[in-house]
């Protein structure tokens, strides 16, 4: 009896972990006959981000530094005043085509100043912003808690694309025949704004790009909302991952390298092996 | 040790010499991976993920090192010294950190081919038992190392994977609790936990290159096992190690390079994600807290016990979540056919088959969120992989009637030529 039971004790152990999941399967099918699941609202409404066409896109993508100006000139002017930058440092704005004259200029009448600590009075006080610094952290008092945005094209699925249809995505009502099934979701709770991209289809932060010409570019480009949102998009992929060209630029050199390089191993492989049969 | 024919070491340089009489370490060399060990003359490309695994382990060490010169490891400093030092400032750290953290994947891709490679050809069987336990051991080594650095980063994902990973153990009846928090070094993961996942991250490695030494010195008695499963006979079935296949293995490691590559400068975020670009947050849970792809099986294993029964839900997710990697062990006693290669059983091929599917399929629900439908279908393939395991290999193992096997690799490799009975599938093999 106890050699049979020790014989036979992978199919017993087998079997019981195969019975536990089937009274788990079960389970799970009646519950789903009891209880079909419903589709949500945010199912049902959230939308995905339309398509969005950058120099930064794809494989071998390049930063368009004119447009990283503009971007950089949004920022300052409308995200800066709610939304922190706080891996980029001002001397990063090199990168995008400024000189030092003007990366110091930028620093110096940055609107939020750098804090000091007074070691001797024990009170703390601030100062003007040099090329060395990061962008000071934005403290926000109001409704809701916008995020740091250094890394934000990186921290949402389909960066770049989520924040351009989140920022010209305020004015798209919903299919009121879809809306009319989930009256609830449809009520904006007060100080929250409808807006498809967003997860949860409210969001605390009110249109921050309102009306054409908001900034006033240099370089003659139409500041429409729709060029506005695409040029702070492009700027927020550039903050996310200052070197992303170059890691483009080494890539394909790197990859060009191993193709030759894989080429000569594949000619070595065929010499040894030449005449045995394998 | 080795084969009878096999080449000796035979220093010609003075130098090597002395260094040979004092120390042997360039005949162990030799023996190891140079022209002194014979492996038999057919094997395939899937014989590459051995060296291709040993590579990533040593890719995965050096640009470890260098990232923790740069890393902090505290709760406050850890993010921003990853994604703003390291990632800007750090010379080439941005090569660095999405070499390392890309490479845990490849290592993962390497390592899974190498043991399906090993469950088709019949590789866990006598007298190669030692070198699969081994393989098992490195593999658990792996995981736990893979999650620990996983969470070093302290985004979202990293933090919250650690208290839903931590949180297993408070399954354990009565000190479950008890052991979660020493294990975290607190209430939930913080400094204590963050140091100590530092310092063992640093320390599993080394570990796991002791253990793939023991993994090699066990292969290297009774030798490389072969597609055909037949044990070599005599000197024309193997060639020398060296230059045979550090040549194949060369073409094979630069196919790996470039896609390794590929991923690296081209797709450094496509395996992440992108929650672990927000940083560690308490206080707001993510919607899908989801591991690293390579653990999407385990998880869904995990998942689909949903029911109590005499244990809670949880326990038995734990239980059968371990359980459906320490069976490994057993699996060298479960499947008792005599025939190692799958090319010769034709009922076992089909469940191998089935297996590489079902791993698949519970892959893709564990990534997926934890909705009813793919409950049911991780259910059903959960029952299946240890039905597989437990029930399916023994009994085929009893009741399957192999397929003729080839008298000798070489006849195998001469097929036609050979000029004896041979099956079509043993020439293709």
């Amino acid at each position: 009896m106890t050699s049979i039971f020790f014989r036979s004790i992978k199919f017993l152990i087998g079997a019981g972990f195969v019975f536990v999941l089937l009274l788990a399967l079960l389970g799970s099918i009646t519950g789903l006959i009891n209880e079909p699941p419903k589709q949500t609202a945010e199912q049902a409404l959230h939308k995905h981000p339309k398509e969005l066409e950058l120099a930064s896109n794809g494989p071998l993508g390049k930063f368009d530094t004119g447009q990283l100006q503009r971007g950089f000139k949004v920022y300052k002017e409308v995200c800066a005043t709610c939304h922190s930058l706080h891996m980029i440092s001002f001397r990063n704005l090199k990168d995008l085509g400024y000189s030092d004259a003007q990366v110091k200029k930028i620093a110096k009448e940055w609107a939020i100043k750098q804090p000091v600590f007074d070691e001797k009075a024990g009170t703390w006080g601030e100062r003007d912003n040099l090329p060395s610094d990061r962008f000071p952290k934005v403290y926000y008092a109001g409704t809701g808690n916008p995020p740091d945005l250094s890394l934000i094209t990186k921290a949402r699925h389909d960066g770049a694309a989520y924040v351009h249809s989140l920022l010209t995505g305020y004015g798209e009502k919903p299919d009121p025949a879809v809306a009319a099934k989930f009256p609830e979701a449809m009520k904006t709770p007060e100080g929250m704004h409808f807006n498809p991209y967003f997860a949860n289809l409210n969001i605390a932060m009110p249109p921050p790009l309102v009306s054409d010409d908001q900034v006033k570019y240099d370089d003659g480009t139409r500041a429409t909302i729709d060029q506005m949102a695409k040029d702070v998009s492009a700027f927020l992929v550039w903050t996310a991952e200052p070197t992303l060209q170059k890691r483009h630029q080494a890539g394909l050199a790197v990859v060009i390298f191993l193709l030759f390089a894989t080429g000569l191993a594949y000619g070595a492989y065929l010499t040894v092996w030449r005449g045995m049969k394998h | 040790m080795s084969f009878p024919w096999a080449r000796h070491y035979e220093p010609k340089n003075p130098v090597m010499k002395w260094v040979d009489e004092r120390l042997p370490l360039p005949r162990f060399v030799y023996n190891a991976i140079g022209a002194g060990y014979p492996v038999p003359r057919n094997l395939n490309y899937f014989w590459n993920f051995g060296i291709l695994a040993g590579l990533s382990l040593v890719i995965q060490i050096v640009t470890g090192i260098v990232l923790a010169m740069h890393f902090h490891s505290s709760a406050a400093g850890a993010f921003d010294s990853v994604n703003g030092t390291i990632m800007r400032d750090v010379n080439a750290g941005w090569f660095l950190r999405f070499a390392h953290a890309n490479g845990a994947s490849m290592f993962f891709v390497v390592v899974y081919i190498h043991i399906f490679r090993g469950l088709h050809y019949g590789s866990y069987k006598a007298p190669r038992e030692m070198v699969w336990l081994l393989g098992v051991v490195i593999f658990l080594l792996m995981m736990a190392t893979a999650f620990m650095g996983y969470v070093l980063p302290w985004g979202q994902m990293s933090f919250w994977g650690a208290q839903v990973i931590t949180g297993f153990f408070s399954a354990i009846p009565v000190v479950g609790d008890w052991i979660r928090i020493w294990l975290l070094g607190g209430y939930a993961p913080d400094d204590a936990t963050l140091n100590r996942f530092f310092s063992l991250h640093y320390l599993l490695p080394f570990v796991i290159a002791g253990v793939i030494i023991l993994h090699i010195w066990a292969l290297h008695i009774p030798g490389s096992n072969n597609p055909t499963g037949v044990e070599v006979k005599g000197e024309q079935d193997t060639v020398p190690f060296h230059p045979y296949y550090t040549a194949k293995d060369g073409f094979g490691v630069g196919i790996f390079l470039i896609l390794f590559s590929t991923l690296i400068f081209f797709y450094p975020d496509y395996l992440g994600h992108p929650d672990n670009y927000i940083p560690a947050n308490p206080l707001s849970t993510p919607a899908h807290i989801v591991p690293e792809w390579y653990f999407w099986p385990f998880y869904a294993i995990l998942r689909a016990f949903t029911a109590d029964f005499i244990l809670p839900a949880k326990l038995w997710g734990v239980l059968a979540m371990f359980g459906s990697i320490l069976l490994l062990f057993f699996l060298p006693w479960l499947d008792r056919s005599p025939v190692r290669s799958a090319n010769y059983r034709p009922m076992y091929r089909v469940a191998f088959w089935v297996l590489v599917a079902d791993v698949l399929i519970l892959g893709w629900c564990g990534g997926s969120p934890a909705e009813p439908l793919y409950v049911i279908i991780s259910q059903i393939a959960a029952a299946y992989y240890f039905a597989h395991f437990l029930i399916i290999v023994p009994i085929i193992s009893r009741i399957e009637t192999p397929r003729p096997l080839p008298n000798s690799i070489t006849e195998a490799v001469l097929g036609d030529e050979g000029g004896s009975r041979i099956t079509a599938t043993a020439a293709t093999a």
